[in-house]
């Protein structure tokens, strides 16, 4: 509406400069108009992680200039550093359920409220709101005495007849209980399921049914292929931020007990920043980068075994 | 009436689902006013509402209200949201409508930039603002939010602009409009709800980065809503209704935001969905 609004009252407008612009000059106006994130990028990305790369080899305190120290942070972690090892695979086991587990859960709620019933919105918002407090202090606050030895969820399984332990306190349960929590906040990803659903085009299952298809025919045949790009794209990105989680393991179990819950950002940012060893947490920086860029690029590389794209017809009318 | 059945039955499941979702929650409202003892209990109403609660939670630190921390955490927002709604638009402009040397490059780039992880730039970031003199101040928060907003909401920005009809560049070019021009008088008043999009999400965000706030913040004066509450977590003998009743209210910002904006959000998306 506004655009057409827009488009007519330019048209009245009388035509008289010239319309061709100097190449020169638009060149330049591009570089004018990206300006603040190129400098950003320059200034907070990309010296910073050539810093970070130089940093890697040395002693580095903060108070005293940077110490080159060759190899020795990574022959230190690598050989000599059972925290890294623990916190490593700590990661890796949370990394290993949540995202799974999300991507299903994700799925199978957008599956469902996919129908145009009455109410559909009120639904919608209800699931998707632990999502938008999820990752907050606030809620880490509120895990931690839900799953503590007096939590009330203690309660609710002395209903079933199951004993109470503290979830939180337990080194065999703790990663659970943050498992869990990041589950809960499936929400954001189902909604970019959705939105996929809603792109499928109904043809196919009218086409389907027509040749006999059953419900399970079309959901294996029709909606998986056709979902499998926000698939690959919640995959990617839900495996990187896993990555990285931090608050979490911070508020909650402070890494404890026992370190069962140390996950990699918060054993580097304690390097860094408690132990102020900058050299070694940026070889914790570079491994973990390292790591992260491995697996997308695998994930990219399987992508062409599984993820289906519709060839571009629709792309530019 | 078997379709009046699958109805009710699917009413039925998605209550019960959602109700499930939405329990903790739920509970954590009563929880918010309860005493103790009675925090154990999965029941949502307490036998007496403790309504002191609140107001002994908000004066739990001896110095500074809650108050004060709100409205720490509210003035770091406004540099934030400021940041990122200015500069992403101009950003996105440039990448979605103008032709440069090396264009797809940098495109790449900043795609490329959504995916790394920020554990290998923090190092150095922090020392640099340690250098500038900066750490224990807002700058290294809001700063960022100035170079483009983050290259989530510029490819977002990005995807709009692409949406929006080239005629009407073309018309204001007629009209000697330079790219300037363009931007400011067809391009960003049409960007409006994309917009509305970024500064809710810039909000909710950057209240939730409690990474940041406490690599950078240590000052008690200065402390944001989060860092005020983790403050409280960490005292030795933790009164869990106070501090259930604030952590309730630090979401508050967020929650009114996200249910006040729903229909600027869905307007946001559904445009963005709209192809030119």
């Amino acid at each position: 509406m506004k655009t057409e609004r827009a488009i007519s009252s330019m048209q009245t407008e009388k035509r008289t400069k010239p319309k061709r612009k100097l190449k020169g000059s638009l060149h330049l106006a591009g570089y004018v108009f990206i300006s603040p994130w190129l400098i950003g990028f320059l200034l907070l990305t990309l010296w910073p992680i050539a810093q970070s790369f130089y940093l890697s080899f040395t002693d580095y305190s903060l108070l005293e200039e940077p110490v080159w120290t060759g190899a020795d942070n990574y022959t230190k972690i690598f050989t000599n550093d059972t925290t890294f090892t623990k916190s490593l695979s700590v990661t890796f086991m949370f990394v290993l359920f949540s995202v799974p587990l999300k991507l299903f859960f994700s799925l199978m709620v957008a599956l469902a409220l996919n129908k145009s019933i009455r109410g559909m919105n009120l639904y919608r918002t209800a699931i998707y709101f632990p999502s938008l407090i999820g990752g907050s202090i606030a809620v880490a606050a509120l895990w931690r005495n839900m799953f503590g030895i007096d939590g009330y969820i203690n309660q609710v399984l002395a209903w079933f007849g199951v004993e109470g332990i503290g979830w939180i306190s337990n080194p065999d349960t703790s990663l659970g209980t943050l498992i869990l929590l990041n589950t809960w906040q499936f929400g954001s990803t189902m909604v970019i399921f959705l939105a996929g659903l809603k792109q499928v085009p109904q043809e196919l299952y009218e086409s389907a049914s027509v040749d006999g298809a059953g419900k399970v025919r079309k959901f294996i045949s029709i909606t998986l292929p056709m979902l499998s790009p926000v698939m690959f794209f919640n995959l990617v990105l839900g495996m990187i931020g896993s990555f990285q989680t931090f608050t979490s393991a911070f508020i909650i179990t402070k890494g404890g007990p026992i370190n069962s819950t140390y996950m990699y950002a918060m054993f580097l940012y304690e390097k860094a920043f408690k132990h102020y060893q900058m050299g070694y947490a940026s070889a914790l920086a570079w491994i973990l980068l390292t790591i992260v860029a491995i697996l997308t690029i695998i994930n990219f590389m399987a992508s062409k075994y599984w993820v289906f794209y519709e060839s571009d017809g629709g792309k530019t009318k | 009436m078997n379709a009046l059945r699958y109805k009710l039955s699917t009413h039925l499941y998605l209550t019960l689902f959602s109700f499930l979702m939405l329990y903790p929650v739920i509970w954590w409202a009563g929880a918010s006013l309860k005493k103790t003892e009675e925090l154990s209990l999965p029941t949502i109403w307490p036998s007496k509402p403790m309504w002191s609660n609140y107001w002994d939670g908000w004066h739990f630190s001896s110095e500074y209200t809650f108050a004060h921390f709100f409205g720490n955490t509210l003035l770091m927002e406004l540099g934030n949201v400021i940041g990122g709604v200015a500069t992403a638009a101009i950003v996105a402009y440039g990448f979605g409508r103008l032709n440069f040397k090396f264009r797809g490059v940098w495109f790449s780039i900043l795609l490329l930039t959504m995916m790394l992880p920020g554990q290998v730039t923090v190092v150095p970031q922090y020392i640099l603002f340690n250098k500038l003199g900066f750490v224990d101040s807002y700058v290294p928060l809001v700063l960022p939010h100035f170079f483009g907003g983050g290259a989530f909401f510029i490819f977002l920005l990005v995807q709009f602009i692409r949406s929006i009809p080239r005629d009407l560049d073309e018309a204001a070019t007629i009209d000697g409009a330079s790219v300037y021009g363009i931007f400011g008088r067809v391009i960003l008043p049409l960007l409006k709800p994309a917009l509305v999009t970024v500064a809710i999400f810039t909000f909710i965000w950057s209240w939730d980065d409690f990474f940041a706030q406490v690599l950078y913040l240590s000052s008690v004066d200065k402390f944001t809503v989060g860092l005020a509450l983790r403050m409280f977590i960490d005292q030795f003998d933790i009164q869990w209704g106070q501090l259930l009743a604030m952590s309730l209210l630090s979401i508050m910002p967020s929650v009114i935001i996200f249910f006040l904006a729903q229909k600027h959000f869905v307007e946001g998306i559904a445009t963005t969905g709209l192809k030119g």
